[in-house]
C-alpha cells in the first residue's frame, strides 16, 4: 500500500511491563500502520493484543522504545496525550457507556466539553452518527434500557462524534449475544468504506477476511506473524499461528 | 420441517392469595402455635398502648401547674413543663427579648436548605442564595448592626444552634469529604498520604476529644491576642470530624464504579476534573446516598456534644433549663420526650428525603 509514506502509527522496539506485578506484557514490538489501513489483531488471551492498542491512546504507558501516533511521540508529555486522544476513538468490549446519561448525552459530552462545540451543533452531529449506526429512535433512552448490540452501536457512534482519524476496537463483539454480533459487525464494515484507519482486536475471522488489509497474530507479548488475511488464514508461516488457527477454526 | 413457532401467552402466577383476610391467615394464623403467639403479642401491644395513653393523655396535666403536676407524679405526664420551660429549651441562653431573631434566622436557613434539596433549584443561583442567606443569618443572630443588640456567639443556643451547627458543618464537610476521598485515590503519593493520614487520625479519636481540643487546646497554641470565636472552632471541629467519616463513605462509592467508566471518559479527551465531575461522582455518590444520609443524621445528633465546651444547643439547653430548677426537675422525662420528638421529626424527614433521592437516581439504572 502506501509503504513509502510516513506511517500514521509506529511502534519502535516497544516494551511494556505491568507496574503491579512486573509482568513483561509487550516484548520488542515493531509495527507500522498506514493511514486508512484496516488491521485485525488476534491471538490467545493474555497475548498482549488489548494492551497493544490501549497504548495507542495512552490508556497504558510503556517503558522502552517509542510509540508515535500521527507525529506525536507518546510519553510523559500530557499535552501530547490530549492531542492524540482527540484523534483516536475507542470502542470497548464492555461498551462503557455512561449509564446516568441518555444516549444523546453520552454522544455530545466530548464535543461540547472537549471540542467546545455549541450544544445545538453537537446534537445535530450526534444525530447524524446515531443515524449511521441505526439507533436514532433510542436517542433519549438510557443505555441500560438498550440491548447489548444497541449499546455497542451507541458506543461506536460516541467514538465517531470526535471525528477521529483512528478507531480502536477492543474485542467489540466478545460480550454480545450471538444474535447481536452481526448488527455490530455490519456497522463496523460500513465504517471501513469511509477511509478511516481501524485497528480491531477480534476473533471474528469472517470479519477479518472481509475487511482487513492485514492480520497481526500475537502471542506472549510478541508479534508472531503479520500478513494479508488470505495469506494468513491459508498458509500461516509459524507453528504457533497454525496451532491457534486450528483451534479457532476447527469446529 | 415446516412448523411455525407459536408463543404461549403469559398467565398470572397461581395460588397468589390477595386481600387482608388471606394475608392474616397466611402470616399470623397459619398454625395453632402461630395463632396463640399472635394473640399474645397483640394483647401485649394493646396493653402497652392503653397504659401509655393513660400516662400521656388521660392522667396528664397540660398546663404549667406545679401543684397539679406533683399530684399526678408517676401516674400521669406533666406536659406543663413544656409550656413552662419550652422556650428556654428551644432557645437556650439567647436573650429572651430578642427571640424573634433566631426564629426568623433559623426559618430562613431551613427554608434555603429545603430549597437546596429540590433538584429543580440546582442551578448557578444557588450558591449566591446561600451566601445571602448566611449573611442575613449572621447579622440577625450576632447583631451589632442596624440597631440590633449584639449577642455573643456563646449566648447562642437551643434549637437554632443545633440547626446552624448541623447545616454549616454538613455543607462544609460534604465537599471536603469528596476531595479527601478523591485524594486517597490520587496518583500523587504526597496527596494520597496526606488524605490517608487525615482520615485515620480523625477517625481514631472521639468527637468529644476533637471538640475539647478545638476549644481548650487550640487557644494555647495561638499567639498572644489572637482569639478565634468558640463557635467557629466548634464548627471546624465537627466539620473535620464528619468529613473524615464521609470521605470513607464516598471512597466506597468511588471503588464501586467500574474502571471502564474512567477509561472511556479519558479516551473521549475529558480532563481529570471533568471526568470526576460529570462521570465518576454522579454515579459514585448515587450509590452511597443511604450511607451519606447516615452520616448526616449522625452529625445532626452529634451536635449535642458541644455542651462539653459550654455551648447549649437543644439537648444542652434542656439540662440548663431543668437542672437548675428543683421544682420542675422531676419532669425531665416529659421534656426529653419533647426534644425526642423534635430530633425524630428532623431525622425522619432526612431519611425520607434520602429514599426519594435514591429513587430519583435509580431512573438511570432501569433495565
Amino acid at each position: 500500500m502506501t509503504s513509502n509514506a510516513t506511517p500514521l502509527i509506529e511502534f519502535k522496539g516497544v516494551n511494556k511491563w505491568y507496574a503491579s506485578n512486573g509482568y513483561h506484557v509487550l516484548r520488542d514490538v515493531n509495527l507500522q500502520f498506514a493511514k486508512g489501513e484496516k488491521v485485525v489483531i488476534c491471538g490467545p488471551s493474555g497475548s498482549g493484543k488489548s494492551t497493544l492498542i490501549r497504548c495507542i491512546n495512552a490508556l497504558e504507558e510503556y517503558q522502552e522504545g517509542t510509540l508515535t501516533v500521527d507525529g506525536t511521540v507518546l510519553g510523559d508529555d500530557l499535552k501530547g496525550i490530549d492531542k492524540v486522544r482527540r484523534e483516536v476513538g475507542m470502542v470497548f468490549q464492555q461498551f462503557n457507556l455512561f449509564p446516568h446519561l441518555t444516549v444523546l448525552e453520552n454522544l455530545i459530552l466530548s464535543p461540547t466539553w472537549v471540542a467546545k462545540m455549541p450544544r445545538k451543533e453537537a446534537i445535530e452531529k450526534a444525530m447524524v452518527q446515531l443515524e449511521r449506526v441505526r439507533i436514532v429512535e433510542h436517542a433519549h433512552k438510557y443505555p441500560l434500557q438498550l440491548s447489548g448490540g444497541q449499546q455497542q452501536r451507541v458506543a461506536i457512534a460516541r467514538a465517531l462524534c470526535l471525528t477521529p482519524k483512528i478507531m480502536l476496537f477492543d474485542e467489540p463483539t466478545s460480550a454480545l449475544d450471538p444474535e447481536m454480533i452481526k448488527e455490530v459487525l455490519d456497522v463496523m464494515i460500513e465504517l471501513t468504506s469511509q477511509g478511516m484507519t481501524m485497528l480491531c482486536v477480534t476473533h471474528e475471522m469472517g470479519f477479518a477476511k472481509a475487511v482487513a488489509d492485514r492480520v497481526i497474530f500475537m502471542d506472549q507479548g510478541q508479534v508472531v506473524e503479520q500478513a494479508p488475511p488470505q495469506q494468513f488464514f491459508d498458509s500461516p508461516q509459524t507453528d504457533r499461528a497454525q496451532d491457534f488457527l486450528s483451534k479457532i477454526l476447527g469446529h | 420441517m415446516n412448523t411455525v413457532f407459536k408463543s404461549i401467552d403469559a398467565r398470572p402466577m397461581p395460588g397468589r392469595s390477595s386481600g387482608p383476610l388471606a394475608w392474616l391467615r397466611a402470616n399470623l394464623f397459619s398454625t395453632i402455635g402461630n395463632s396463640l403467639l399472635s394473640v399474645f403479642l397483640l394483647a401485649l401491644v394493646v396493653w402497652a398502648f392503653v397504659a401509655s395513653m393513660d400516662w400521656a393523655l388521660l392522667n396528664a396535666v397540660f398546663n404549667a401547674n406545679l401543684q397539679a403536676c406533683n399530684d399526678v407524679r408517676g401516674a400521669g405526664a406533666c406536659w406543663g413543663v413544656i409550656s413552662e420551660k419550652g422556650r428556654l429549651i428551644v432557645m437556650g441562653r439567647y436573650p429572651e427579648t430578642e427571640h424573634w431573631r433566631p426564629v426568623i434566622a433559623t426559618a430562613l436557613m431551613l427554608g434555603v436548605v429545603v430549597l437546596s434539596c429540590m433538584p429543580r433549584f440546582w442551578n448557578k443561583a444557588l450558591p449566591a442564595i446561600w451566601i445571602v442567606m448566611l449573611a442575613i443569618y449572621f447579622v440577625l443572630m450576632k447583631g451589632g448592626f442596624f440597631g440590633l443588640t449584639a449577642v455573643d456567639t456563646d449566648q447562642w443556643g437551643g434549637f437554632p444552634l443545633t440547626v446552624m451547627l448541623t447545616v454549616i458543618s454538613m455543607t462544609l464537610a460534604f465537599p471536603l469529604a469528596i476531595f479527601v476521598a478523591l485524594g486517597r485515590r490520587s496518583n500523587m503519593p504526597a496527596i494520597r498520604t496526606l488524605c490517608t493520614l487525615y482520615v485515620e487520625l480523625i477517625r481514631g479519636v472521639p468527637l468529644i476529644t476533637v471538640l475539647f481540643m478545638a476549644s481548650f487546646m487550640l487557644p494555647l497554641f495561638m499567639p498572644e491576642g489572637v482569639k478565634i470565636d468558640v463557635l467557629l472552632r466548634v464548627v471546624v471541629g465537627i466539620t473535620l470530624f464528619s468529613a473524615a467519616y464521609m470521605a470513607e463513605v464516598v471512597r466506597g462509592g468511588l471503588q464501586a464504579l467500574p474502571k471502564g467508566q474512567t477509561e472511556a471518559a479519558a479516551t473521549l479527551g475529558l480532563s481529570y476534573w471533568q471526568v470526576q465531575r460529570m462521570i465518576v461522582l454522579p454515579q459514585a455518590l448515587a450509590t452511597v446516598v443511604p450511607s451519606i444520609m447516615n452520616t448526616f443524621i449522625g452529625l445532626f445528633k452529634d451536635t449535642s456534644l458541644v455542651t462539653i465546651v459550654s455551648l447549649y444547643e437543644l439537648t444542652g439547653a434542656l439540662g440548663l433549663a431543668l437542672n437548675s430548677d428543683a421544682d420542675w426537675r422531676p419532669f425531665k422525662i416529659e421534656a426529653y420526650l419533647f426534644i425526642t420528638f423534635i430530633y425524630f421529626a428532623f431525622c425522619f424527614a432526612m431519611s425520607r428525603y434520602s429514599l426519594w433521592i435514591e429513587d430519583r437516581t435509580a431512573v438511570s439504572k432501569v433495565r
